[in-house]
């Protein structure tokens, strides 16, 4: 890209400023725009129109109809997808309230190092997520795993491979990265305001009620619907450590993507993601406002 | 103020338990094994099982083919935002957060449809032999493209603070009124400033393709993390050994990252 520039912007020496700026900068941008409309806008395309089509399985005729859509909201598929939602609003729940109460107990603590080593790991451990983390808690609460014999959990009734057992291994990930988004807003508290609470009189449960909530009520709401959607997105994890024994909405897009769905079905995979694509976008929605009301008090 | 630096220590010390027993549990698991005693084996085992290396080096290679791709197409879009087009911005920011609404599994759906067109519609056409091309099993494409629009919102997000930090347009200036031609200006003046920005990307897509199980395995390739996956049925101690050994190759990875990233920004601000 960098030669194709370099010819347009040194050919045209003569011809005024405006139009030699303009013309690269465009060029520039433009490999990225191809690339994305292709890996991306083709197989976007490909999911809504694959949603909305149905394929006759005598005649082989296709049409557009919303029968995968209704599908999708229907018997297990519609079970799996309220599965994923309970799943993922439970766990960033949790996340949320762990996470802000381990924030707390490191922003407030003046040892600088465990503040630089809880935020580093957290970094780390946010972006830690698939495989690995499952085969982790297998090997620690799984069947054989090393905490389930020497503490005999499995004659306790106990499961990993359950919803409770995802919740758990999900909030491995979730609770750093809560710990990451609050951080910021916990640090913006001034102690003004707590003193100010004081000295008017207030309790410290009157203070947090009154004033730290409602300050960080932006930032815990946006922290809360991140969390939600990596639980929600989150298919490897589950994959590796339950296989199909709790319904997810991943879990049942990949197996109709493998081919063990109904004859005329064929398309539900698509309908099932389009159902997640539009979970997200309302979560996305939701979060950029949060978003840009907690900066203001950042500021 | 006692009751409060309890509460404090048990908060760290619960965070602490939570965190660390799943690891120290999987390093008991794969060297405490029933009925053998303390044993390395699972250890041993991983450089000589079947899939280890070539799956490997599949991942590494996709890795690089990735980080390059991506990088050879953000860098310049996002310098370009800086100098020439500002009113691309919004596009672009869309266009890098895109990623963020469709969840990989989402994307995967949409990939395999489009790759089924291929012997559905295509088969008489040039672009038959294109999509076959890139779902070559020894170095699929495919996934490179998938990735590199999985790792757009933060490779975008870390050029962007880069760029931030330094004033592009003065530096080009700068460098053009001392007689060095634009793109001179932008290898040896905007490039170098931009070095940890591009080391942050570079290390974070690393960690993403190293650990990209769903385009992967709904796809039908065997990178790393599909391997681990597919020996975790049978061999449990292997595969709890290799998730341990990638799991701290992908901290130190991350680690490095977290230490140098904030070295260079004390550099930058020194």
């Amino acid at each position: 890209m960098t030669v194709v520039l370099t010819e347009a912007e040194v050919a045209p020496a003569a011809a005024p400023q405006q139009r030699r700026r303009r013309t690269p900068g465009w060029l520039a941008v433009v490999p990225l725009l191809v690339v994305t409309a292709i890996a991306f806008g083709i197989p976007a395309l490909a999911m809504l129109n694959g949603a909305f089509t149905v394929k006759d399985p005598t005649s082989g005729a296709t049409s557009y109809s919303t029968a995968n859509l209704t599908a999708s909201l229907h018997g297990a598929y519609f079970t799996a997808l309220i599965g994923s939602i309970k799943l993922s609003a439970l766990s960033a729940a949790l996340g949320t309230v762990l996470g802000l109460l381990l924030a707390q107990a490191v922003v407030t603590s003046r040892a600088r190092a465990l503040r630089e080593a809880v935020l580093t790991a957290s970094g780390v451990l946010a972006n830690f997520g698939g495989v690995p983390l499952a085969f982790a808690f297998v090997a620690t609460l799984g069947n054989s795993g090393v905490l389930t014999r020497h503490l005999g959990l499995t004659d306790k009734g106990w499961s990993l491979y359950s919803f409770w057992g995802l919740v758990i291994v999900y909030l491995y990930f979730l609770i750093p990265l809560m710990v990451l988004t609050i951080t910021p807003a916990l640090e913006g508290l001034r102690s003004q305001w707590r003193e100010a609470a004081q000295n008017n009189g207030a309790t410290g449960f009157q203070y947090w009620r009154h004033v730290a909530l409602p300050v960080l009520l932006p930032s815990l709401l946006g922290g809360f619907v991140l969390l939600f959607g990596s639980a929600f997105a989150a298919y490897a994890t589950a994959a590796a450590m339950v296989g199909s024994a709790v319904p997810l909405v991943t879990l049942q897009i990949a197996d109709a993507i493998s081919g063990n769905v109904l004859v005329g079905q064929e398309n539900v995979a698509l309908a099932l993601s389009l159902d997640m694509v539009l979970v997200a976008a309302l979560v996305m929605a939701v979060y950029l406002p949060l978003q840009r009301r907690s900066a203001r008090w950042l500021a | 103020m006692a009751r409060l630096n309890l509460w404090r220590w048990a908060v760290l010390a619960c965070a602490g338990l939570y965190f660390l027993v799943p690891l120290a549990a999987s390093v008991v698991f794969t060297i405490d094994v029933p009925g053998q005693g303390i044993t390395f084996d699972a250890y041993r085992q991983i450089v000589t099982a079947p899939g280890f290396g070539s799956s490997l080096l599949l991942s590494l290679e996709l890795a690089v083919a990735t980080i390059a791709v991506v990088l050879l197409l953000m860098v310049p879009a996002t310098v370009a935002l800086r100098l020439g087009a500002p009113r691309l911005r919004p596009v672009v920011e869309v266009i890098c957060s895109l990623p963020l609404v469709v969840p990989p599994i989402a994307f995967v759906a949409g990939i395999s449809t489009v790759l089924k067109w291929g012997p559905e519609y295509l088969s008489r056409t040039p672009f038959f032999q294109t999509i076959m091309a890139i779902q070559n099993p020894s170095f699929p494409f495919v996934l490179v493209l998938a990735y590199a629009v999985m790792s757009l919102p933060f490779v975008y997000r870390a050029l962007d603070a880069g760029l931030r930090a330094i004033d592009v347009r003065t530096l080009v200036e700068a460098a053009r009124s001392c007689g060095a031609s634009l793109p001179r200006a932008l290898m040896q003046a905007v490039l170098p400033n931009l070095r940890g920005a591009l080391l942050n990307a570079s290390f974070l897509t690393l960690a993403l393709v190293l650990g990209e199980f769903t385009v992967a395995q709904l796809l039908g390739f065997t990178p790393f993390a599909v391997w681990i996956y597919s020996v975790g049925g049978s061999q449990a101690q292997l595969s709890v050994a290799v998730s341990v050994l990638s799991l701290l190759v992908t901290w130190a990875l991350l680690l490095s990252l977290a230490v140098f990233g904030g070295r260079s920004r004390t550099a930058a601000k020194g």
